[in-house]
């Protein structure tokens, strides 16, 4: 099944081979450029182009290897000069080099499938809720990024973790942290889980925390995880600051041009609201704080009401609510909760962190989605989340030509994934009653609202002759929209787990 | 609001909207002549047509004038088509003046009039062809079965087990029905209307096999007056309906007459309909029809995969006879081709042969007719396509060929990537759901390879006794004799799989390799020939096909007995 499921896929990847790509695109054939042409200590110092290299060194290297097979396709690709150079061959090269590296994700999804236990849900269900995930099919094979491989690495990683081989694990997450830094904020699950179950197996008592046998596993993973940073980094040596600058850049603002459905998404707008009604309420106040209102536009986003926020707040309170999940971690037993949990600092971190992308919600949906597969309480936000998350990347493909596409990939997907889960979770043959599947009608109607904004950004809001006065109006209604359901389903997802115990029955099977 | 979804029927849901997902995907590619002054190609034909119909009174439509030049694309299709390009240029006019104005948008290209004209198709697709396959694979595949149940069953008594597999199921055959990469790459690649016509005529078959006849006919209509190329269909639809008439022993013959009457009717006012706007003028009437079929031409124009074209390597026709000898002997050959199907149909009427003899008829149409296009075979991959339940993999073979066909058309159009990620799509969902018809026939998990480890089996397996008693060579021949069911269908399976594997190696080398520069239409000449060869050799097997189904009356006697 899974083979045959990426091979679809995989003609389906080719056929958005001439599709519109983001500028993402260049980013990455400028990476390829640089990191073709220049040696090493000059790849984070470069700056011809505004993309300069921010990810980390390992994928700095693995554009290094595309590199030589880009030379194959056009070599003018690889000139630091050629800005926007964009030939046949170049899309052909850099969207092949998108498809083919997938093939790791496929390997990853392989990996989990083989350990879990045998069952329907695992051999047919599982692999295509993930091979054929729509974000990744948005956001790699149209908007461009290499998220494949890397969610693969992520997947293996689990896949070993599920197996228990924690230093497996450990390893291909490190090479993964060193890829993207953005799945820092997966870590401290995997810390916590490492530490419990690696560290300081069996008993908590004070007087064995100390043994010999933990403390050489403690310094086998760390040894294993600081050597992966230390060879990777050692070609950047004299330059350390240099990198880290370039791979944190707090310069940028709170929220993206387009507000990722986050915590933040909220906040803009109760101050906009607020703003609005102070305006009706006192003209006179509307001449200091008009400037303000160019917050769509411009990255940096000044309130007129509420408190601005800094990167220090966004820091300490995304830590401060990982941080019951994380106790709840170590007290628990089975890497099922290992998952959750860490389908709950992904989400912590999507909610609060500090220019979140909309993207980011992939790395939630994609270990939720092997959750879902157990038991009807993750399927059911999986469902959501997957509806509403995927929905909140639409604004990323704002072309025309891409309308139907873009909708006819999240309806194929969510209908699958109605279909497939609820006949996994529901014993008798699937009724509909005013609610979708595993749904109440609360979040069926809900999810049912998608449509509705869907309408008004494209029908209405043209009809009503808007699109002048107010562009950014659809974006906001759909960001805000979507924030609540994401919102909705943290606070769900994190009282369950809160709840949740080792004795309780985990796969809730017939 | 309770409602209980079938397994099978999420099967067609999902299938419909994957179909839509690749031909949205489709749209993304270039469209034939995108970019190429000064004459373009099919789409700035659809795009001209719509200029043309909104700006022009209906009565210029198909003149030569100043404002209307007939060799810059003129309207060589019929008035419905024109209506429809009218109801689409309106559209256009609606949302950019610019896409319609009359002489000034000639060439007219950008990002939004792409996307509005692929959402023409797009529409086109969604409302006719889709639905049309859809019911056609939901009502007909049935009672067919049912009515064929008898015969089957005492044929398959005497067969051995093994090659019992049932026809696929109706939800799978209408998934792959309508994952046909031909049509999608014609209509919402290249750019064309197809699906609307061929909708139509499935529509009409459709209604004939379930007895609707009067409104088949006007269903016919239709299709043959959006696009004159129907007429490939026609035949069979004439010969049937009118053997419907004849009356059989025991019947008045008033009742055949009023039949055909009632017929005839349907058909010249649903003709009267749309030709109304040019009947006031016999002239421009004919100027009209003069515009649909200009035989002036010549046989083929590029490399076309029938049988002119490709004897055409041994023996120069184009040089060898003026154009009216050529048309005539078009005609004479035509004729003589199409004869066994259309008396077959005629003097032993059957439902389940119908289809057959759609197909019989466009495929002789095309392997002989006069000026043929490439594109044409779609019109006979659409009844192949409604065969595909009851034999797939002859089907599928001759699917896959008749996309390989079209290939130099469609790589002129910068189409490769579509083709190879279509056919391919379309043959691994071949592969898997035929594995799923076999494991669920032959309850066995390995499926696909079960059947032919069991039919080497077959053929192989020889009892001791018999071996020594007649010596290894003779019981194995015996053997096989016996099992030559087994034999044949191994042979069909290699020969298939063979056909298939040089129609990828010829492809691949005609993108990869430079032909000589002697030569440079090797590659296309060479592509149909190979293609030609196996239209024939299919032409054959189908005829063969029909032929060996035997009469039945019944179908239509039942109907007169209530009559009367």
């Amino acid at each position: 099944m899974i083979f045959t499921t990426t091979l679809l896929t995989s003609f389906v990847k080719l056929l958005l081979i001439p599709s519109y790509r983001s500028t993402d695109f260049e980013v990455h054939r400028n990476w390829l450029a640089i990191t073709h042409s220049l040696p090493p200590n000059k790849w984070y110092f470069e700056d011809t182009s505004q993309w300069t290299l921010d990810y980390p060194p390992l994928f700095a290297w693995f554009e290094y290897i595309l590199s030589f097979v880009a030379v194959l396709f056009d070599p003018k690709m690889l000139n630091i000069n050629h800005l926007n150079y964009s030939s046949n061959n170049t899309v052909l090269f850099q969207r092949l080099s998108v498809i083919i590296t997938d093939l790791i994700y496929a390997l990853g999804v392989f990996m989990c499938c083989k350990s879990l236990q045998k069952s329907w849900g695992k051999e047919v269900v599982l692999p295509i809720l993930l091979i054929t995930n729509c974000g990744l099919l948005i956001v790699d094979h149209i908007h461009f990024q290499y998220n494949g491989i890397m969610y693969g690495i992520l997947l293996i990683s689990i896949a070993y973790m599920l197996q228990a081989k924690y230093l497996q694990s450990a390893f291909w997450f490190t090479i993964l942290l060193n890829m993207k830094h953005i799945y820092i904020y997966l870590a401290p699950a995997y810390f916590i889980y490492l530490l419990r179950h690696y560290c300081l197996q069996g008993s908590l008592q004070m007087n064995k925390i100390f043994s010999f046998g933990k403390l050489k596993n403690f310094i086998t993973l760390g040894s294993l995880v600081l050597s992966i940073f230390l060879i990777t980094f050692l070609p950047f040596y004299d330059h350390i600051p240099q990198v880290l600058s370039r791979l944190f850049p707090f310069k940028r603002g709170l929220c993206h041009a387009y507000w990722a459905p986050n915590v933040w998404a909220l906040y803009n707008i109760f101050d906009k609201t607020g703003f609005f009604i102070a305006q009706k309420l006192n003209k006179h106040l509307v001449k200091n704080m008009t400037a303000s209102m160019t917050g769509g536009l411009v990255q940096e986003f000044s309130y007129s009401l509420l408190p601005n926020v800094t990167p220090a707040t966004t820091m300490i309170l995304t830590a401060l609510f990982m941080l019951p999940a994380l106790v709840k971690l170590f007290l628990l037993n089975k890497p099922i909760h290992f998952l959750r949990c860490m389908v709950l600092c992904g989400l912590t971190a999507f909610l609060f962190g500090w220019h979140v992308h909309e993207k980011a919600i992939i790395m939630v949906i994609i270990p939720l989605s092997i959750l879902s597969i157990f038991n009807a309480n993750d399927a059911k936000i999986f469902l959501i989340l997957s509806t509403v998350g995927h929905y909140s990347l639409f604004p990323l493909l704002f072309v025309n030509s891409l309308l139907l596409v873009k909708v006819l990939l999240l309806l194929l997907y969510t209908l699958y994934s109605f279909h497939s889960l609820s006949t996994l979770h529901t014993q008798v043959s699937p009724v509909y009653r005013f609610s979708l599947p595993l749904l109440n009608s609360i979040e069926s109607f809900y999810l049912m609202g998608l449509i509705g904004i869907f309408l008004y950004e494209n029908v209405v809001h043209v009809c009503l002759g808007l699109n002048n006065k107010l562009p950014f109006l659809p974006l906001m209604i759909t960001s805000v929209y979507c924030s609540i359901g994401v919102v909705y389903c943290y606070i769900y997802y994190y009282r369950e787990f809160m709840k949740s115990s080792d004795v309780q029955k985990v796969t809730k099977k017939e | 609001m309770y409602c209980r979804i079938t397994s099978e029927t999420w099967l067609v849901v999902f299938g419909a909207f994957l179909a839509i997902l690749l031909r949205a995907c489709t749209n993304l590619h270039s469209y034939s002549g995108e970019a190429k002054p000064p004459m373009y190609g099919d789409y700035e034909a659809q795009r001209h047509w719509m200029e043309i119909t909104t700006n022009l009174p209906i009565n210029e439509w198909y003149q030569n004038s100043t404002n209307n030049d007939l060799n810059y694309w003129g309207l060589d299709y019929p008035p419905l088509t024109a209506y429809h390009m009218y109801i689409c240029g309106k559209v256009a006019e609606y949302l950019n003046e610019n896409y319609t104005k009359l002489h000034e948008s000639r060439g007219y290209e950008s990002e939004d009039h792409k996307v509005f004209m692929r959402f023409t198709v797009m529409i086109g697709d969604v409302l006719f062809y889709i639905p049309a396959l859809i019911l056609y694979y939901h009502t007909c595949i049935k009672t067919i079965e049912t009515q064929d149940g008898g015969v089957k069953k005492k044929k398959f008594k005497n067969q051995k087990k093994l090659t019992e597999i049932k026809p696929m199921s109706t939800s799978l055959s209408t998934v792959i029905g309508l994952l046909y990469p031909g049509i999608i790459l014609i209509d919402h690649g290249h750019f064309q209307y197809n699906c609307i016509s061929l909708g139509f005529t499935i529509t009409a078959i459709t209604l004939i096999l379930k007895k609707f006849d009067i409104l088949a006919s006007i269903f016919y209509c239709l299709a043959l007056n959006y696009k004159q190329m129907e007429l490939y269909h026609a035949l069979p639809f004439f010969l049937y309906l009118l053997s419907t008439c004849v009356p059989k022993p025991g019947q008045k013959t008033v009742w055949g007459i009023f039949r055909l009457f009632k017929i005839g009717i349907a058909v010249i006012i649903t003709f009267i309909i749309i030709w109304y706007p040019f009947l006031y003028d016999l002239g421009e009437l004919l100027q009209v029809l003069n515009r649909q079929f200009p035989l002036g031409r010549g046989v083929f124009e590029d490399k076309v995969s029938n049988v002119w074209c490709a004897l055409n390597v041994v023996f120069k026709f184009k040089t060898k006879f003026d154009n009216y000898q050529m048309m005539r002997i078009c005609l004479f050959t035509t004729v003589a081709s199409l004869l066994p199907s259309s008396v077959d149909l005629f003097l032993r009427p059957n439902r389940k042969k119908f289809v057959l003899a759609q197909i019989n008829s466009s495929l002789s149409f095309f392997l002989f007719s006069f000026q043929v296009h490439e594109k044409s075979i779609l019109l006979v991959a659409i009844p192949v396509l409604l065969y595909f339940p009851y034999d797939s993999f002859t089907c599928y073979w001759f699917l896959c060929m008749s996309v390989f066909s079209m290939t130099p058309l469609l790589v002129k159009d910068n189409l490769t990537i579509a083709i190879i990620a279509l056919t391919l799509f379309y043959c691994v969902t071949f592969r898997v759901s035929i594995e799923h018809n076999y494991r669920s026939s032959l309850n066995n998990h390995d499926g696909f390879k079960e059947y032919y480890r069991s039919l080497v089996h077959s053929l192989l397996d020889i009892e001791y006794k018999k071996a020594t008693q007649m010596g290894i060579f003779k019981a194995s021949l015996q053997q096989i004799i016996k099992n030559s069911d087994a034999l044949r269908s191994l042979i069909f399976h290699c020969c298939m799989f063979l056909s298939l594997i040089g129609c990828l190696l010829i492809f691949f080398m005609s993108l990869l390799l430079q032909p000589p520069p002697k030569y440079p239409d090797l590659y296309p000449l060479v592509i149909s020939v190979y293609s030609c060869v196996h239209f024939v050799g299919f032409f054959i097997y189908f005829n063969y096909k029909q032929l060996k189904i035997p009469q039945q009356f019944e179908d239509i006697r039942i109907e007169k007995i209530k009559f009367s």
